[in-house]
């Protein structure tokens, strides 16, 4: 077994062990079903795409929150308690140090994510869903949640602690989803960069409404891979101070 | 084992380490010494290819830690200050994670993990959490997570940090009971552990080696001789003991420490440690003796003498 899969294993454990993973996915699992009791569901008589497709947006806001808070943890909590150097110290490449930890938050996420998906399932009751919409749903999920998540090891690789890990993470996801906002009140070109940089609106609304463009899942893997070498980088820079 | 030439290490402005120049040899076990923030934690951080150097060249078996500090990594077992543990694991778990990060075939870690475990006396709580492990424990844990993948080279820092005088002693048969199989490169401030311990010394102040050698080297290059203190009870005085002791071979000079209840206090200073041959010629010569022991203060008068000649101003 490879030392990154070593890494995301006993990570993973942790989570599991640990009431905090237990603690944020439930808060997910609860204020997901409100909002999707509340606004999906309730209100005036949707369609069945439609109620999917609000799911799958208040979703995605939850989804970034709890990628923030999963992965806080992930590097500062090492450095807090100084086990890092357990890591530091042994074979193991930088690079398999951040994408071991990097794998065990998004396995972790995907892990509740599945457990949400019995909301898309109450639709059947009363409509339809077509199958495709769900997998294109829960793919910019997780495509959403992997950017969101290691901005998150960025942010967790930069701090000493972990309340200033999710500060920082939580900058760095805002910035990326407020670049839509000032896509409006923002003249070309300079409208269209903020479009293609935010996080969320260009490129998550097609998942949403059940269309995977090649474009979107290309972004959300640069801006993964962006973070995760940023990380390494960091972690490199470490060795020096 | 070790070559060491140059190795310096700034943060900032602030030199930490300076010009460090020594080596190690396969099978010495090697104690470095120094007070709180002389620079040992960074030289064995650096040697632990935890932390990269400024300047300097750094081999262990012959690998530049520089140019492939994962060859390296492969043959060390570092200990840090505070040893490395997750909590919310089991003993066992967590030597086998050790052990397989560090690149024991899979097929080898139980055997590897039973081995790391009874050299450090931690069967007993081989399926307890990290987290409910006494002080002691848990630094025998880091000890067990610094051999488990059978290391040549074993560098601990400060391993007795924080331990009461029962768990102090353990840690140090556990040390002695490495050698001969390690290497091992240990940091300390307690003069009586590195005394205790080591072959060598390598004494640090303010980021320099100000010597290095064995306690005897350091203790006649020094001049203050080796000191035996004894303690004799007698009832016409100290002068019949003082005579006696005169008389040894190698007893460099011999002096009343002070009188109380009866009992004299001697210093004897002698160029080797010659309790042996002072015990006999007391108890020969009729004088009741009370207790002999070998003087704390020796290694504590090499160390002060070389620090304190490093601060002296030039």
């Amino acid at each position: 077994m490879s030392a990154t899969f070593l890494i995301a294993r006993r990570e993973l454990g942790t989570y599991l062990r640990s009431m905090t993973g237990y603690v944020i996915a439930a808060i997910l699992l609860l204020v997901d079903g409100l909002l999707f009791n509340i606004f999906a569901i309730g209100g005036d008589d949707k369609l069945s795409a439609q109620v999917l497709a609000q799911f799958f947006f208040y979703s995605s806001g939850l989804t970034m929150i709890a990628s923030v808070f999963l992965s806080m943890r992930l590097v500062a909590e090492e450095h807090q308690t100084g086990t890092l150097v357990l890591l530091t110290s042994s074979p193991v490449l930088d690079i398999e140090i951040i994408v071991g930890k990097f794998l065990s938050g998004l396995t972790f996420l995907a892990m509740v994510l599945a457990l949400t998906i019995f909301m898309p399932l109450l639709v059947l009751v009363n409509g339809k869903i077509a199958p495709g919409h769900l997998v294109a749903g829960y793919l910019g999920l997780l495509l959403l949640g992997s950017a969101a998540m290691a901005m998150g090891t960025l942010g967790s690789a930069l701090a000493k602690t972990q309340v200033l890990a999710a500060i920082i993470s939580g900058c760095f996801v805002t910035a990326m989803v407020l670049a839509w906002m000032l896509v409006k009140v923002t003249e070309r070109p300079f409208n269209d960069v903020f479009a293609s940089l935010a996080i969320h609106g260009k490129h998550f609304t097609p998942f949403q409404e059940g269309t995977i463009h090649l474009r979107d899942v290309v972004y959300y893997l640069v801006v993964t891979l962006v973070a995760l070498f940023a990380s390494v980088r960091v972690m490199e820079a470490r060795r020096w101070r | 084992m070790i070559q060491v030439k140059g190795l310096s290490k700034y943060y900032g402005e602030y030199a930490a380490i300076r010009d460090l120049t020594f080596d190690i040899n396969k099978g010495e076990v090697i104690g470095f010494l120094g007070l709180n923030g002389a620079g040992k934690s960074t030289t064995l951080k650096i040697l632990g290819c935890v932390l990269l150097p400024t300047a300097g060249v750094v081999s262990v078996d012959g690998i530049d830690i520089a140019k492939n500090p994962h060859d390296v990594r492969r043959r060390i077992g570092f200990l840090p200050d505070s040893p490395p543990l997750y909590n919310d694991m089991s003993v066992g778990r967590y030597l086998a994670f050790v052990a397989r990060l560090r690149g024991v075939p899979a097929s080898a870690v139980e055997g590897r993990v039973r081995e790391a475990e009874d050299k450090t006396n931690l069967r007993d709580v081989h399926d307890e959490l990290i987290s409910s492990l006494s002080h002691g424990y848990r630094q025998r844990v880091g000890v067990a997570q610094a051999l488990v993948h059978n290391p040549k080279l074993l560098i601990l820092d400060e391993p007795t940090s924080g331990l009461d005088p029962k768990q102090i002693v353990e840690m140090r048969a556990t040390i002695r009971a490495l050698r001969g199989d390690h290497t091992i490169l240990l940091s300390s401030h307690i003069l009586s552990e590195i005394s205790q311990t080591c072959d060598r010394l390598l004494i640090i102040q303010g980021g320099e080696i100000v010597d290095q050698g064995s306690e005897e080297d350091l203790a006649s290059r020094i001049g203050r001789g080796a000191g035996v203190t004894i303690e004799v009870d007698v009832s016409g005085g100290p002068d019949s003991a003082l005579t006696l002791l005169g008389r040894v071979p190698g007893v460099v000079r011999a002096s009343l420490l002070h009188q109380q209840n009866g009992v004299s206090s001697l210093l004897v200073e002698s160029t080797a440690d010659l309790r042996a041959q002072v015990a006999r010629e007391l108890v020969m010569g009729g004088i009741d003796l009370i207790r002999i022991d070998r003087a704390a203060g020796r290694l504590e008068n090499i160390f002060l003498k070389l620090t304190q000649d490093k601060d002296l101003p030039q």
